[in-house]
């Protein structure tokens, strides 16, 4: 079965139609690269399927799991194991990192059924996730989000997703803001979290980050559907020539 | 539908707050006669046995009263208070004062242990509670009983009633009585001097620690009647205290009156430290009941480095007036007010402090979080000021509002007066609204709704509640998820 099944959607915010029959099908296991220019649709796309307030669908369907995505709250999707890693992580001023981190992990846990994990067993946890993602014990004493640099804020968006260990993770330009160093240790941990039952969308405006984490299927979106779909090569190609080319296409 | 929609929609939906502490005591009392004239402020004054002097005190204040008008400057509005249509004095029925625990009717024992409030030493000694606290119970307008006095009156502390205060402490009583808060202060203090009932007494003598944290618990059961405590507390050279109330009421339709009195003074190089968890009765969705709460707090740092520190967390009422204040007097003094004040369905809290810069090198600190939510206005109304005199000195204020929803208000009202041109103040002040993004963050991440706006009102009011007793922290934080419930989907 297929992991996630999107098909015609059409979408829209305060009014504004901002997909057009986006149909896409992702299968456990698989990466795969949506590239495409600015106001294509990208970010709402990775809205739309965390359950962002504001964003209206007005036909089409999501089936994720085999389950109707599109009529469950956004807690209900992290649960059932959707996970978006923000472009701009938000500030939590107050909130120590591990408190959220512990909120978060628990709050998933029982929604699968699954018991709390004990203190000890919880830090052994985090430590040895932010030990992969080198970041410092300090970081997660401070409040979440608050004052981190663009590399601290994308490198505990991919910490919280190895905690609560998604099936589907989607990477909403994850790379931008990010020094070359910083790109290589968040790659490093999204590859890390590869795993034959867990898939990825990547969503980028860049070759860059596809050649740290390498796509089995590249999609080229333009004026809200996906209007090209191919190998990794695609992507090279695009780099090549341009995003002209394919608007004109949609 | 927009998360911030839905909550607007919950709040009108649902009762203000699952208020658990609504119940009624069902218990005969006696009770003055309605209404309030000279002859009230007299039955009272006989019904405590009072000397002389005290009845003096008294009948000055209620003839002050008479000339007084009712301050409206405030940002509440309220129907005006028929001061003729209320009981001044209801106590539980019994013989005598009871000497000890086992004369105290049960109906009102079970009434504490309802409200979670620990009144027999050997249980609480036997308990899960991991420090010892002292409690004295006030009942409508008398206190029924004190804990741990024995104990305490090895360490010399004097921890009472008031009422046995005025007749065992007489020169105490006298020297401090009405020092900091004068019986000529405001329309609801004056009030207060005429009629007030009971309340706690402390008193640290020189050099002394006090040896557990002492707590007051105020209970308001009686229909109609209006509860007037008065606190004193006094810690003497070098003393310490740290001391905590808690105030709640049955669920009525009618609105009660409480306007209490607390005075502190701390002598050279002492440190009071007062906490309040105040959750009466907030009233209903749609605003019917409540208690209106006009309280004169404040506190007088007479000697050189002594040291005030209040934090509050104000839950409940349906009106709120209260500026716990710090008069600076002693060169070196410190004051601090740390404050939470939350508001839900239709609540008003016109709440803040009042920092009076007297002494040279005095310095005060004001952090203040108010969280406004449903159709509630929550006003922060503040005042530092700095004497001629007062050279060197030093104010910090942070005043942050948090508005839930669009149906209320939060409003900073600051007033800032340096007639000394060493004077230093700084003020900060920020109104922000919880948003939709940080909610959705959080719930992308598994956190329900509700325990997203717990999560983010909690960091909100973080900077405060490390400022509470730890066991009062832990409270504090679940009561303030409770007043919120009505507030999220």
């Amino acid at each position: 079965m297929n992991l996630l099944e999107v098909k015609n959607l059409h979408a829209e915010v305060v009014g504004k139609k901002i997909l057009n029959g986006l149909s896409l099908t992702v299968e456990p296991g698989k990466v795969h690269a949506i590239m495409g220019p600015n106001g294509s649709g990208k970010s709402t796309l990775s809205y739309i399927l965390a359950g962002k307030p504001g964003y209206e669908v007005t036909e089409g369907s999501v089936a994720f799991n085999g389950q109707n995505l599109l009529e469950l709250p956004a807690d209900e999707r992290a649960a059932a194991g959707l996970f978006l890693a923000f472009q701009y992580p938000m500030e939590i001023p107050g909130v120590a990192t591990m408190t959220f981190l512990r909120t978060a992990l628990n709050s998933v846990r029982k929604q699968r059924g699954e018991a709390e994990l004990s203190t000890p067993d919880f830090l052994r946890l985090v430590r040895e996730k932010a030990a992969d993602l080198k970041i410092d014990q300090e970081m997660l004493k401070r409040a979440v989000n608050v004052g981190f640099s663009g590399g601290e804020k994308k490198r505990n968006e991919i910490l919280q997703m190895a905690l609560l260990q998604p099936k589907l993770c989607v990477l909403d330009e994850t790379d931008s803001g990010l020094d070359i160093d910083a790109l290589k240790i968040v790659s490093d941990g999204v590859n890390k979290l590869r795993a034959p039952d867990r898939s990825f969308i990547v969503i980028t405006h860049y070759q860059r980050l596809l050649n740290h984490i390498v796509p089995d299927v590249v999609h080229v979106m333009a004026r809200g559907r996906i209007v090209k779909t191919g190998g990794a090569e695609l992507a090279r190609e695009l780099e090549a020539k341009g995003y002209a080319a394919f608007e004109q296409a949609a | 539908m927009p998360a911030v929609q839905e909550t607007v929609e919950r709040v009108k939906s649902i009762d203000v707050d699952q208020y658990k502490y609504g119940f009624v005591t069902d218990i005969e009392s006696d009770k003055a006669p309605k209404g309030l004239d000279e002859s009230t402020v007299r039955f009272i004054s006989a019904k405590k046995g009072e000397p002389e002097w005290m009845l003096e005190w008294r009948l000055e204040a209620f003839r002050r009263w008479k000339t007084m008008q009712e301050p409206t400057w405030a940002r509440v509005n309220y129907p005006k208070i028929d001061y003729q249509d209320l009981y001044y004095y209801a106590a539980p029925k019994q013989k005598k004062g009871p000497e000890s625990l086992d004369e105290v009717d049960p109906e009102i024992l079970k009434t504490y242990e309802k409200l979670g409030i620990p009144l027999r030493e050997q249980e609480m000694l036997a308990g899960v509670q991991k420090s010892k606290i002292a409690v004295d119970a006030v009942f409508d307008s008398v206190s029924v009983v004190t804990t741990f006095k024995d104990e305490l009156k090895k360490a010399g502390v004097i921890f009472s009633s008031m009422s046995d205060a005025i007749r065992e402490h007489p020169d105490l009583v006298k020297q401090y009585l009405g020092s900091v808060v004068p019986i000529t202060d405001n329309f609801f203090a004056t009030l207060n001097s005429a009629v007030f009932s009971d309340g706690s007494f402390v008193y640290v003598p020189k050099g002394v620690r006090c040896p557990m944290e002492l707590s007051t618990y105020f209970r308001m059961n009686e229909k109609n009647t209006g509860q007037f405590e008065r606190t004193l507390i006094i810690a003497d050279e070098g003393a310490y205290v740290s001391y905590l109330e808690g105030c709640t009421a049955p669920t009525r339709d009618e609105n009660q009156l409480h306007a209490a009195v607390v005075e502190l003074i701390a002598l050279k190089d002492a440190e009071i430290k007062y906490s309040t968890v105040q959750n009466w009765y907030p009233g209903d969705a749609q605003g019917k009941g409540g208690v209106y709460n006009f309280v004169t707090k404040r506190g007088d740092c007479r000697g050189e480095n002594s040291k005030i520190s209040w934090t509050q967390v104000e839950t409940g009422s349906a009106i709120t007036w209260k500026y716990p204040s710090c008069i600076l007097r002693g060169d070196n003094s410190s004051g601090e007010f740390y404050s939470i004040a939350i508001s839900n369905g239709y609540q008003q809290v016109d709440s803040g402090t009042k920092m009076i810069h007297l002494g040279k090198n005095t310095t005060s600190r004001i952090i203040s979080k108010g969280i406004a939510a449903g159709n509630s206005d929550n006003t922060y109304r503040g005042l530092v000021s700095a004497n001629r005199r007062a050279s060197g000195a030093r104010n910090f204020t942070n005043c942050d509002s948090l508005l839930i929803g669009d149906k209320c208000g939060a409003h900073t009202v600051p007033y800032i007066e340096a007639k000394n041109s060493s004077a230093v103040f700084e003020h900060e002040a920020t109104t922000s609204k919880i948003s939709e993004d940080m909610l959705f963050y959080c719930m992308q991440r598994g956190l329900s709704q509700e325990d997203a706006v717990a999560l983010v009102v909690n960091g909100f009011v973080k900077d405060v509640l490390q400022h509470l007793p730890m066991e009062f922290a832990v409270e504090a934080q679940k009561l303030i998820a409770i007043s919120l419930e009505g507030s999220v989907g």
